[in-house]
């Protein structure tokens, strides 16, 4: 009864080309005219494409040094001796001496790498609270609950910033120092240590709570620092502009890695004398010991890299790209192969028919 | 019994919508799973990601299927609501007074007129017709076209019209309690102290229309539900595919998957965190309810299975529908499936099969109204050894009739203006008053049991019980014999404009044994004589002995008839000596009066009088097919579709359509008829047919043999075997029975399914459902039932699509179908096409979706080995919420929307192109494990390649590039360049939407991405969005693009060296037939199929009679035959 009513108000159905699903269209074929040439015109441009890849990351210099100070490796040695077994490990000074024989062409980045630090597991990386980083009073008192267990402090505090990865804050600090000539005096290099965070976290993202009658401090008043942390947040720095949340140094560990070894940029090297690279001649690097990583099996090293039009030293995209190159020449030699063989066949039954 | 008559057919109303549509909703598996996922989301010690990554496309789930059950749901509301408001006429107070339909209840009395339906289930109380008659058709609700009678009890038939009277009627009436049962009531009536029996003649069902009855006046007895029309519209079976059915095993294959895996992956954290998490420690503390690695791990468990939930795609099924919806609308709009004539469109009343229709295999028909027009044409007749009708130039028969003048039949008023005949030399051999014609003509006229009706002066309608003989007597008419009118013992003939009247002395009806009729008149003249028509090979053993000569002649015709295809019959009559009459009446009483053996007694009585006749002639009635329906069957032949007619008709009937639909061919090697009445003799015959067609099949050893004998338990697949040739099987309704009782069934398949067409007659339509079953059951293939009739409706039901013709035989076919249309050459359209389309739709649609959340969920899995199994995401979680949902549902939509490989005019020109859907060969497990190695392959190059890319390393302005934030930036840009190019691969016919679509989605997505860490969202909401600024710094990285164009490229090459290659080393026949077309572009498609139609003129097919007994003994009893005059002068006596 229902469909009868239906079938009397039918009529002529639309003749449009959607309806008749007769929509103007392209209908390539993948002939072998296209997917041959696509094989061999793609192979040799990832070859090129790898070549240039893989030279300009070789072309790339990069020092490193494992300061962990595991078994005899150097003075930190003794550093990390003494931080065994003890949290918060005292803090502790070591160095690190290197002699450049040329110069290290710059600019020269100088990186901290970590080991074994997993910045990237789930439960470390939410404990954080993006709120507070941007400066909203309420979660300054409240913090989000993921901070746990450094949500509050022992004494009920809420503490600032809170969480895993704001409590596990790097506190290594690096000097460099360079011999001119040898037997003469070292001479401190300057570290260009501001902008090593991305800009859009550094002027954006993080943002001191408002400041209490000009005074930062006085914002975070009623907050606890991190465990781990030797002073308040609104003390990391001197400089009142690099202070509190808005820090050069926080703001990059705050951006957590995606794999458990990973660098973060510590300095540039541009200034002055060295703008042009590290010249030849013996250096020593002066390093407070204060970040606990043994305890994990994690390892510390410092490293001087400088960067060309692709970035740092990858040779992972050359290499990749040389074979993915090489491979498409290949299967399209094979496909060439065996279109030739099966399209004699075809003729051959052709001629038959 | 307080009820009233309105009927419900809608689910919900504006109050219970939501609660009972979730609740429906909720009870499908899949979405019940998402909604206990969004709750596990929901326990911060577990859940990685924040609940709305379910919840939004959860929602957006329901909300659309809610959207969509609202809106079916309203169109049941509108129905009901113009069903219900129509208006019938009620008794109230002694006055008619016009009503709703809802407003009838039980126990009202309610005036009906001519041709309305019938309101609900009423009994008949009287009627303008003599004895309180009502005549109604029933086609709504069993098909029949035919008129059926139904009579008021005499008691309430003298109420009339007296509207007093009728007032003050108290009858009790007292019976069964509501049922489905069309053909049984029973009840009784108390009235003025006395009590009447009722039965089903008594009773006017809902849904039936009354015919040729002025008015009638009806009590109500079963209103609204309780009617036996709402009563049978029982809720039909829900319909799957077996697609659906594929889809939910995949489902559970890939959720046991999951298990596996986050098993792995709770391993793996509870290594991790005994090794190196439980000293990581000063770090990153436990958590208080973490007492031991494996407690962590245990909810680590947990915690991946809420991130790897997106294997089990959430938006699959909904996907689906949208895709198998839109592929419907298609049908529905396709102008090629319209059928001008009765402005009928196509229609897919069921949404969820399309992509079975590319898949069919064996196609049940009816005959009757699907293959035939259920049209019977006067074509041709042999009068007294002259043939008339034929064509002088002997072309096929369709050039000739548009060439032909028709016969001018002005010279009878009384003509059917609707009757057309082709050879004048019949039309002056009347005219020249031939004595043979004449006689001939006057044998039609007389000879049938036809009413006729005058409802206007001079135009008759003629009421038949079969068609063809509607059609002799529609001949004879034009011809200037007018059967007018008839009593039950009179006739009244305008023979040549002149009235005579002839007397009926006797009809000796029709039965199935017999196979003839004949009728005895008096003549005006005086003379007695008998007329008869019937099979040629009846009546051949019945006549004289002095036509002989004439009966060669006759049969040469004959042969010519059955050539054409024709069904034939021959008139033959006899002259009766009164004495011999008289005595031969005295017995036929006697026999008509016996109590035992009646029929068989008069049939031998009949046989006493059927003899020594006079041969007349012979008639051919043309059964019209279909427009294309020859060229049709040959095309599905060609896609490997075997055609099974099943039919209620006779074995010759059915037979001759067989061939001249080109469902057998004279070229065959054999047709086996297996015709066996017990057990022993089906088996024998089928044995017999089988060892013919493939000998080594009947041995013992066959396995399928060896299987049969064990009697297996398990319901299995037989087989298919190739025969050797090609051969046909009819089989009839009779020895079906046996088959299908006696544990034949499997032999009765097997011999079955190696012929090419089989032939089931005399089917009851239970028997059509079950040879449907049967191959349900034991064939691995899709059937698809097409009829029109009631008789058909239940194969329609049993058989995976269900195709309904809509034709003359009333809705019910039409109702129960899941598509419907007009012609049965629409067929071809419809599976070739449309099905191919939407099989091939929904196979590159689940190739591609499997593949997209395999590749996008399984990252997850190898990044858990480098952050230590913690159930860290790749990805930003606004990003797994819209992959699905926003990013990648487009083009994926508009692929199996839009595609097509071919286009119809190429896939109907090579129905072979169809196979690929019978062998299900573009979607299958083999399929699905090469759509999994192929996510897993690139889920692997997506993180490794992205990995390789930031390990150690830095941007180009020296700060580090290895930030979680900008890894997650990589892969799922990567991921979105991989599926957009692997799906762009996929596409064969780039549209404008296509390319809309496809990379209108990659533009999207990135537009969202800058949205979505855009400065402004991010501080506003610095807990939800947390890529504050992440877009703009990183995109502007050379590495990211090198590592972004290296996955991509990692991932397409396979794509595209699979697609090269096979086309090469295992082409499919769409790859043949695609070079094809690309090859034949400049030039004209080849030429369509083009069918000539031979007929051998072995096959003779009979007279085909309704088998049910005609309306002879209605006729003789006299009921239906008084005179309205009587009736009118008694009229006012009453009052």
């Amino acid at each position: 009864m229902t469909w009868s009513a239906a079938a009397r108000g039918a009529h002529q159905p639309d003749n449009t080309a959607f309806t008749q699903q007769r929509l103007p269209a392209w209908q390539p074929l993948l002939s072998a005219g296209i997917t041959l040439p696509l094989f061999f015109c793609a192979g040799l441009a990832f070859l090129g494409l790898g070549l240039g890849l893989y030279y300009s990351s070789n072309a790339i210099q990069e020092l490193e040094h494992d300061y962990t100070g595991d078994a005899d490796a150097g003075s930190c040695a003794a550093c990390a001796a003494q931080g065994q077994g003890r949290a918060p490990p005292p803090p502790c000074s070591c160095s690190w001496h290197f002699t450049l024989s040329e110069l290290f062409p710059g600019p020269v980045y100088l990186y901290y790498e970590l080991t074994g630090f997993y910045q990237n597991n789930r439960r470390y990386g939410v404990s954080r609270d993006d709120a507070q980083l941007s400066g909203l009073v309420s979660a300054l008192r409240h913090p989000a609950n993921e901070c746990a267990p450094y949500q509050f402090s022992a004494a009920g505090l809420p503490v600032a910033p809170c969480g895993a990865v704001a409590n596990s804050l790097f506190n290594d600090t690096f000097s460099l120092w360079h011999q001119r000539q040898s037997g003469g005096p070292y001479v401190e290099v300057p570290l260009d240590r501001a902008a090593i965070a991305w800009w859009t976290d550094y002027h954006i993202k993080f943002r001191n709570p408002p400041l209490v009658n000009g005074s930062l401090a006085l914002a975070f008043r009623g907050t606890a620092p991190p465990p781990n942390w030797r002073r308040p947040v609104y003390e990391l720095s001197p400089d009142p502009n690099n202070t509190g949340f808005v820090n050069q140094d926080f703001v990059v560990w705050m951006r957590t890695a995606a794999l458990p070894t990973f660098r973060k940029l510590y300095a540039r090297i541009r200034q002055g004398n060295y703008s042009a690279g590290l010249p030849s001649g013996a250096y020593r690097v002066d390093i407070a010991y204060n970040y606990p990583v043994r305890a994990f099996g994690g390892h510390k090293l410092l490293v001087f890299s400088n960067i060309s039009w692709m970035g740092g030293k990858n040779p992972f995209l050359g290499i990749a790209y040389l074979v993915v190159g090489s491979l498409c020449i290949v299967v399209g030699f094979v496909m060439l192969a065996v279109y030739i063989r099966y399209q004699d066949q075809d003729d051959d039954e052709n001629d038959d028919e | 019994m307080e009820e009233d008559n309105t009927i419900k057919t809608s689910k919900y109303n504006a109050l219970n919508f939501l609660p009972m549509n979730l609740f429906e909703q909720f009870r499908r598996l899949a979405n019940a799973y998402f909604l206990s996922l969004v709750f596990l989301q929901l326990i911060p010690q577990i859940s990685p990601l924040a609940s709305y990554t379910t919840l939004i496309p959860l929602t957006v789930v329901l909300a659309i299927t809610a959207v969509k059950d609202a809106i079916d749901d309203m169109k049941r509301h509108q129905n009901d609501n113009q069903v219900n408001n129509r208006p019938v006429l009620l008794l109230v107070n002694g006055r008619m007074e016009e009503d709703k339909w809802m407003n009838v209840q039980v126990g009202d009395i309610i005036k009906l007129k001519n041709n309305q339906p019938v309101t609900a289930d009423i009994l008949l109380l009287s009627s303008s017709e003599p004895y309180g008659l009502t005549y109604i058709e029933t086609a709504e609700l069993d098909g029949e076209t035919n008129l059926k009678v139904k009579q008021a009890i005499s008691v309430t038939s003298e109420l009339e019209d007296n509207l007093e009277l009728l007032s003050a009627f108290d009858g009790e009436v007292k019976c069964d309690l509501p049922n489905n049962k069309l053909d049984k009531f029973t009840g009784t009536l108390t009235y003025k102290g006395k009590k009447y029996s009722l039965g089903h003649d008594k009773l006017l069902l809902r849904g039936c229309i009354i015919r040729n009855t002025d008015w009638c006046y009806g009590l109500v007895i079963y209103t609204g539900p309780d009617t036996k029309l709402m009563q049978n519209s029982g809720k039909s079976s829900f319909k799957r595919t077996q697609m659906d059915r594929f889809m939910n095993v995949l489902v559970l294959w890939i959720f046991l998957l999951l298990i596996i895996m986050c098993f792995i992956m709770a391993i793996g954290h509870g290594i991790w965190q005994s090794k190196i998490g439980y000293y990581f420690q000063a770090f990153m503390p436990w958590d208080n309810y973490v007492s031991s690695s494996v407690a962590s791990a245990a909810l680590i468990y947990w915690s991946y299975f809420i991130i790897l939930n997106t294997m089990v795609p959430i938006s699959l099924y909904i996907s689906v529908e949208i895709i198998r919806l839109g592929n419907s609308f298609y049908i529905n709009w396709d102008q090629k499936m319209f059928y001008a004539p009765r402005n009928t469109q196509a229609q897919a009343h069921t949404t969820t099969l399309n992509e079975e229709l590319g898949q069919v295999k064996y196609v049940f028909s009816d005959k009757t109204g699907t293959l035939t027009q259920n049209i019977m044409i006067f074509n041709k007749c042999s009068i007294y050894r002259k043939l008339y009708g034929n064509s002088s130039d002997k072309v096929g028969s369709k050039v000739t009739d548009c060439k032909k003048e028709k016969v001018d039949f002005s010279y009878n008023k009384l003509a059917s203006p609707n009757f057309a005949f082709y050879d004048n030399t019949l039309v002056e051999a009347v005219k020249n008053g031939d004595k043979w014609v004449h006689l001939f003509f006057l044998a039609l006229s007389l000879c049938h049991t036809v009413m006729s009706e005058e409802k206007v002066e001079g135009e008759l309608v003629y009421q038949a019980q079969s068609p063809d003989e509607g059609a002799l007597v529609t001949a004879a008419r034009n011809f200037g014999f007018v059967f007018r009118s008839r009593t039950s013992d009179t006739i009244t003939v305008v023979e040549m404009g002149v009235t005579r009247v002839y007397q009926l002395l006797a009809i000796l009806d029709f039965s199935n044994v017999r196979k003839r009729m004949s009728v005895i008149v008096r003549t005006p003249e005086d003379r007695l004589m008998l007329f008869c028509k019937g099979a040629d090979t009846i009546i051949c053993e019945l006549l004289q002995s002095s036509c002989t000569d004439l009966i060669d002649v006759t049969m040469e015709h004959l042969d010519d008839f059955a050539t054409e295809g024709l069904r034939t019959l021959m008139v033959a009559y006899r002259e009766l000596d009164a004495a011999f009459f008289q005595t031969w009446s005295h017995k036929h009483s006697a026999a008509y009066l016996s109590l035992e053996d009646r029929e068989y007694k008069l049939s031998v009585v009949y046989k006493e009088i059927e003899k020594d006749l006079m041969l007349l002639g012979a008639t051919a009635i043309e059964d019209k097919l279909q427009d294309a329906v020859p060229e049709t069957i040959i095309t599905l032949n060609k896609a490997q579709i075997k055609i099974w007619v099943l039919t209620g008709d006779k074995q010759e009937t059915a037979v001759n359509i067989a061939y001249a639909c080109s469902i057998f061919e004279d070229e065959m090697d054999e047709v086996f008829m297996v015709q066996g009445k017990n057990y022993e003799t089906v088996f024998q015959e089928l044995r017999a047919a089988r060892a013919k067609m493939k000998p080594e099949t009947s041995l013992e050893s066959n396995p399928t043999n060896v299987r049969l004998s064990s009697k297996p338990k398990m319901p299995f697949i037989v087989p298919d075997e190739v025969p050797n040739g090609n051969y046909g099987l009819v089989i009839s309704g009779y020895s079906l029975a046996c088959a299908l009782e006696e544990n034949l069934e499997l032999e009765l398949l097997q011999t079955a399914c190696m012929c090419k067409g089989v032939i089931c007659c005399r089917m009851t339509p239970l028997q059509k459902a079950q040879v449907v079953e049967l191959v349900k059951k034991y064939k691995k293939a899709v059937t698809l039932a097409i009829g029109d009739g009631a008789n058909d409706v239940s194969m329609i039901k049993a058989a995976h699509i269900g195709v309904g013709i809509r034709g003359l035989e009333g809705m019910q076919a039409m109702l129960n179908s899941d598509f419907s249309f007009s012609q049965f050459h629409y067929l071809q359209r419809l599976l070739l096409v449309h099905g191919r389309w939407s099989y091939n739709r929904i196979c590159k649609f689940l190739n591609y979706f499997f593949y997209k959340n395999f590749t996008f969920t399984l990252v997850h899995f190898w990044y858990a080995f480098y952050n230590g199994f913690s159930a860290q995401t790749v990805y930003d979680s606004w990003f797994m919420t819209c992959f699905n949902l926003i990013y990648t549902s487009l083009p994926v939509l508009g692929l199996s929307l839009f595609d097509q490989d071919m286009n119809d005019t190429w896939s109907l020109s090579f129905p072979e192109l169809y196979e690929a859907g019978q062998q299900n060969l573009f979607f299958n497990k083999k399929k699905f494990v090469n759509c999994l190695i192929y996510g897993i392959y690139s889920s692997f190059v997506l993180f490794f390649v992205s990995m390789g890319t930031i390990h150690n390393s830095e941007r180009d302005d020296g700060k580090d590039i290895s930030d979680f934030q900008t890894f997650s930036l990589i892969v799922q840009t990567s991921l979105m360049c991989v599926v957009t190019m692997q799906i762009a691969l996929k596409t064969t016919y780039w549209t404008l939407m296509s390319h809309l679509f496809i990379w209108g989605s990659l533009g999207f997505y990135f537009c969202m991405l800058f949205f979505l860490y855009s400065d402004g969202l991010c501080v506003m909401f610095p807990s939800i969005f947390h890529f504050l600024g992440v877009a703009r710094t990183s995109l502007n990285q050379t590495q990211l693009w090198l590592s972004i164009i290296l996955s991509t490229v990692l991932c397409i090459i396979p794509a595209i060296g699979y697609k090269f290659l096979k086309r090469l080393v295992y082409p499919v026949f769409v790859d043949k037939v695609l070079d094809l077309s690309w090859h034949y572009r400049k030039y004209p498609l080849p030429p369509p199929i083009h069918v000539r139609l031979k007929h051998s003129n072995l096959r003779r097919s009979a007279y085909a009679f309704s088998h049910q007994n005609g309306f002879g003994a209605l006729i003789t009893s006299g009921k239906t035959m008084s005179r309205r005059q009587k009736k009118k002068n008694s009229f006012p006596l009453k009052k």
